[in-house]
């Protein structure tokens, strides 16, 4: 028995010694196996996991980069960042965000309106993205959450900066305005896309919008440690955003200003130019509105005033706006005319108040006619009928290739504004390309005196008449400044070695020759624009005796002081065909609907003796160009050449700064 | 062969002093430094409650362990079977008038503790089965009766855990059972036959469970199927562990744990936040500390006469090693979350007392080597 016990005992023994064996064995194994998921996670895969915990644990805030400043030429802010009081909540840091909300609503005795849309913005974003309730606090609401910020937890009152426009509506077409970025804005522009945060603001038109990739800056980055939770811990990293691009523009306020004034009711568009540098001095489209009403979302009531404007506040007359140039274009068709040597300054008309053509009546403004008259009394005048009987000499082509020498017909800034018109100088071809019909010879003589197809804007007959006061030349005009861009002396010395060219040359049609064989990099820039300078000079002598001279069609608003003495040349553009009847009655302007009206127009240029600045002025419906345009010049030229002398002395810093 | 002093059971105070296992009393030790450091971690560097009360229960019931050693081999084995009963009724007391947290009823509210009792069934049924089989004749062990009982005195616990429910603790209890059954010689045919059924009707079983535990398996083969619900901690914590690398953030700066990305950071995931902290080199030698530990018990467990003694000891040995496993493979991804602490190192006192009981019948198989039970 006792044999047999520990015999059975032994076995028993035996059993569970081998099967703990084996055990073992694989408990090796299975240790094994932990050790190697060990290594395989915390050597092997280290890195991927040590990302996924910085990941979990450190979460960055973008910060609204803040937008670059434009100054004009002077370094006024005209454009700048003004410190706004405004309140951030972080709905995920708040334990019960509705009850808060209402509180707030209280305390900033916000409406419901305002409200919803609060709640609805929320709706729409993260829950640790800053949710800003409120953008521009007054004084008195920032003191009065500040006082009730103990019970408010989760509430932000920050100091933020927000755009401003100093000088309201003066600069509004120029400039454009910002407004928050739409989902349009973040399709189309990367820069935007990338720098987006809650409340950005964006340009929407004019320079704010083409110059936004430079405007825009950098966002500044907060990065914290963040728990689980989502509640931030520490901040880890501060990253200063930088201020974008300040951009200096070659506009004079006070001279902005006065278009501005000089414009008050009227709808239209002033622009001045340097004759020279191509600087736009002033540029102006009225009516205008406060870009600074849209900073935080338009009202509805002040929207539907600005849409519902009869003069059409929204549109930028000077780059957009397309008028039939009228009489202004007369210098430039004569200048063809000479160019071409259709006729000669000898040339004479007689002109009886109308003529009869091609089986139709032309009729010239001055219904009894003005006689026998030259082309320097034509011009001074604005006799149509000399210019009707010139122009069918000179034909629609001929027109043509000179107009758009001179600037017409195509965009004055390449690719700065999107929504600049490029205008319509007409062609015998252009008709047949696109409106499929021959060119009919009666319309090369309305052509001739700026009507019919023929469409400019107020800013290309600013150009064509600076071409045509700096002696013929071309020019680059320019809104920015950029420091280098040559001087007026660099320009005027190249102006004249480029004259030289053509006076030593053998003969003056080989010259031109010349010059369309060698391919200019600067596309002709200051070039002269004509074959024979004399003609020019003839021009702008006659548009001196529009101007100076009794009988001239602005003689009225001439400047006798020879510093201030400007040179112009009227215009006055039909909206409508009249009829004989109408004629007949010669209306008072006050008697003809507004729609109706005469755009009145008037370009010129000053100081007559060494011209620097040119003009050109629209005033729509504004009746006829020597009434209500050329007065307009007259009140602006005094300030213009005045302001010449203060520019003068920035561009020497400037000078001095470069050396 | 032996010496009659030995047999006698006379032995010394000096003497069975002398016989404790004193490597396997430092290691415990170790792993009472390491886990009270670890809780003061899990605190965020701060001596709170957690921390508090571990240490306090880790030098109780080490104390505990240290007197109840000298209490003779006889003494558990004679009240194998009733320690198991008691367990079971406190079970059962649990599963009627049990306090209820986080939606299983699992505690026994002892006034001085909230006890578990699933936690000392992981003990009970080693003791329980170790008295069984230290009766049986090896010839006998594979007849019906000796088969029948053994599966009744397992399947009550674990119904009775399943029910609370809790589903990790009832496998775990299982496991330990199964382990023993395995070293007394039932033979390997059965084990073979009742796996290839429980992973036949294993989609059976999986139909009566519960949503979320059926989510946690769907997940252990899927973590980022739901990675904010079921899958959050189980990607939260592989993060945790890879992002510690070779030698780890350091101690106090695994941002995984202080920044609470980690959930249940001082019981189940208590391995991750250690080994976030003390990387690849802190893991493998902690798992050699549990390894000497389980081999010198199952050493103490080779040198025994008794065969209580020694069933005992390997099957303690093994569940432990089982804890061990069970817990770290579920932290690194490699099998399903299941509740299941880590011994010593997871907070819960009902655990450590588990444990420690466990060691107290070890040193006390130790000391008492050489007797033989009749």
């Amino acid at each position: 028995m006792i044999n047999f016990s520990s015999d059975t005992s032994y076995r028993k023994q035996s059993v569970v010694s081998r099967r703990m064996f084996i055990l073992s064995a694989a408990k090796l194994l299975v240790f094994g196996g932990i050790v190697a998921k060990l290594f395989s996670l915390q050597i092997n895969q280290n890195k991927k996991y040590l990302t996924l915990s910085d990941k979990n644990r450190l979460r960055e805030w973008k910060l609204p980069p803040i937008r670059g400043d434009f100054q004009d030429f002077f370094g006024n802010i005209i454009a700048g960042n003004l410190k706004v009081y405004q309140l951030h909540v972080i709905p995920e840091q708040v334990e019960n965000f509705n009850n808060l909300i209402v509180r707030v609503k209280d305390i900033l005795d916000l409406d419901q309106k305002t409200l919803n849309k609060i709640i609805k913005k929320k709706n729409s974003q993260k829950p640790w993205e800053t949710l800003i309730v409120s953008e521009n606090l007054s004084w008195d609401q920032f003191v009065k959450i500040n006082f009730y910020l103990h019970e408010l937890s989760g509430v932000k009152p920050v100091l933020s900066v927000a755009r401003s426009y100093p000088y309201n509506e003066n600069y509004t077409h120029l400039l454009g305005y910002v407004s928050q970025a739409s989902q349009n804005d973040l399709v189309n522009n990367e820069e935007i896309k990338k720098k987006h945060v809650p409340g950005l603001r964006v340009g929407k038109i004019g320079l704010e919008k083409s110059l936004e990739n430079e405007l825009i800056g950098m966002n500044g980055v907060q990065r914290y440690e963040v728990n689980a939770f989502g509640k931030r811990i520490n901040q880890i990293d501060h990253i200063e955003g930088q201020k974008g691009k300040s951009i200096k523009l070659t506009v004079d306020t006070k001279i902005q200003q006065k278009c501005n004034e000089l414009l008050k009711d009227k709808a239209g568009s002033i622009s001045v130019m340097d004759v020279y540098t191509g600087d736009i001095i002033a540029m102006h489209s009225s009516p205008s509105f406060d870009p600074n009403l849209f900073l935080y979302g338009i009202s509805y009531k002040n929207w539907e005033n600005i849409r519902n404007n009869p003069k059409k506040p929204l549109i930028n007359r000077s780059i957009t706006g397309l008028y039939p140039p009228g009489s202004t274009i007369k210098p430039i068709v004569a200048l063809s005319a000479l160019e071409n040597n259709i006729i000669s300054t000898k040339f004479k008309v007689n002109c009886s108040g109308k003529i009869e053509m091609y089986g139709q009546t032309y009729n010239c403004w001055k219904k009894k006619g003005h006689g026998v008259v030259n082309l320097r009394d034509a011009l001074k005048v604005s006799c149509d009928t000399f210019f009707y009987e010139m122009s069918r000499r000179l034909g629609v082509d001929r027109l043509n290739e000179t107009a758009k020498k001179f600037g017409l017909g195509e965009k004055v800034f390449k690719n700065l504004f999107n929504e600049e018109k490029i205008g319509l100088i007409p062609s015998t071809e252009w008709k047949k390309n696109v409106l499929g019909r021959g060119w009919v010879l009666g319309e090369t003589l309305i052509t001739g005196i700026g009507q019919g197809y023929i469409q400019t804007t107020p800013l290309q007959l600013c150009l064509m008449t600076a071409q045509l006061a700096n002696g013929g030349f071309k020019i680059n005009p320019k809104i920015i400044v950029n420091k280098n861009d040559p001087t007026f002396e660099e320009i005027k010395s190249k102006m004249s070695e480029n004259l030289e060219k053509i006076i030593k040359g053998p003969d003056f049609d080989d010259a031109l020759l010349d010059f369309k064989i060698t391919p200019n990099k600067n596309n002709g820039l200051f070039k002269p624009l004509f074959r024979n300078q004399e003609n020019v000079k003839f021009v702008l002598d006659a548009m001196y005796a529009s101007t100076n001279e009794v009988r001239g069609t602005s003689y009225s608003s001439r400047i006798k002081d020879k510093k201030y003495q400007f040179a112009g040349k009227t215009g006055t553009s039909q909206v409508k065909r009249i009829t004989e009847a109408q004629r007949e009655l010669d209306l008072d302007i006050s008697q003809i609907p507004y729609e109706d009206r005469d755009h009145a127009l008037y370009v010129a240029f000053g100081p007559y003796k060494n011209p620097r600045y040119a003009l050109s002025i629209v005033i729509e419906h504004g009746g006829s160009g020597g009434s209500a345009a050329a007065p307009i010049a007259k009140k602006l030229f005094k300030l213009i050449i005045d302001r010449h002398e203060e520019r003068e002395k920035i561009n020497i810093n400037y000078n001095n700064l470069q050396t | 062969m032996f010496q009659e002093t030995a047999l006698s059971g006379q032995i010394t105070f000096f003497q069975k002093l002398r016989s404790l296992d004193y490597i396997l009393l430092l290691c415990i030790l170790i792993l009472g430094l390491v886990s009270s450091l670890s809780m003061y971690s899990t605190e965020g560097g701060e001596i709170l409650y957690h921390t508090k009360s571990h240490i306090l229960r880790f030098l109780v019931f080490f104390s505990m362990m240290l007197i109840l050693s000298f209490v003779n081999l006889k003494f558990w084995h004679s009240t194998g079977y009733l320690f198991y009963f008691v367990v079971l009724c406190l079970l059962i007391w649990a599963s009627l008038y049990g306090v209820k947290a986080s939606g299983s009823q699992r505690w026994v509210d002892l006034y001085f503790i909230n006890l578990q009792p699933s936690e000392l069934m992981k003990v009970a049924i080693i003791i329980c089965f170790a008295k069984f089989y230290h009766r049986t004749q090896i010839h006998t062990v594979n007849s019906f009766k000796n088969l029948i009982v053994p599966i009744v005195i397992l399947i009550l616990p674990i119904l009775l855990v399943v029910s609370q429910p809790d589903l990790g603790t009832s496998i775990l209890i299982g496991l330990s059972g199964l382990v023993v059954l395995w070293l007394s010689g039932v033979n390997a045919k059965y084990f073979i036959y009742s796996s290839l059924i429980l992973f036949i009707s294993l989609p059976f079983i999986i139909s009566f469970l519960k949503p979320y535990q059926k989510s946690r398996i769907l997940t252990f083969f899927n973590p980022d199927r739901d990675p904010l619900g079921a899958g959050y901690q189980i990607i939260q914590s592989k993060i945790a562990v890879g992002s510690g690398g070779l030698s780890g953030k350091g101690f106090l700066k695994g941002t995984q744990s202080y920044l609470d990305f980690l959930p249940e950071k001082h019981t189940d995931f208590i391995f991750t936040l250690f080994s976030e902290e003390h990387g690849f080199i802190g893991s493998v030698l902690l798992l050699l500390l549990y390894a000497i530990i389980i081999y010198r018990t199952a050493k103490i467990g080779a040198s025994a006469r008794s065969f209580f003694g020694k069933l005992f000891c390997y099957g303690f040995a093994s569940s432990l090693f089982i804890f061990v496993t069970v817990n770290m493979s579920m932290v690194l991804g490699l099998l399903p979350i299941v509740g299941s602490p880590l011994p010593i190192m997871s907070y819960g006192g009902s655990s450590m007392l588990a444990t420690m009981i466990g060691f107290s019948v070890v040193m006390s198989t130790k000391i008492y080597q050489k007797q033989i039970i009749a």
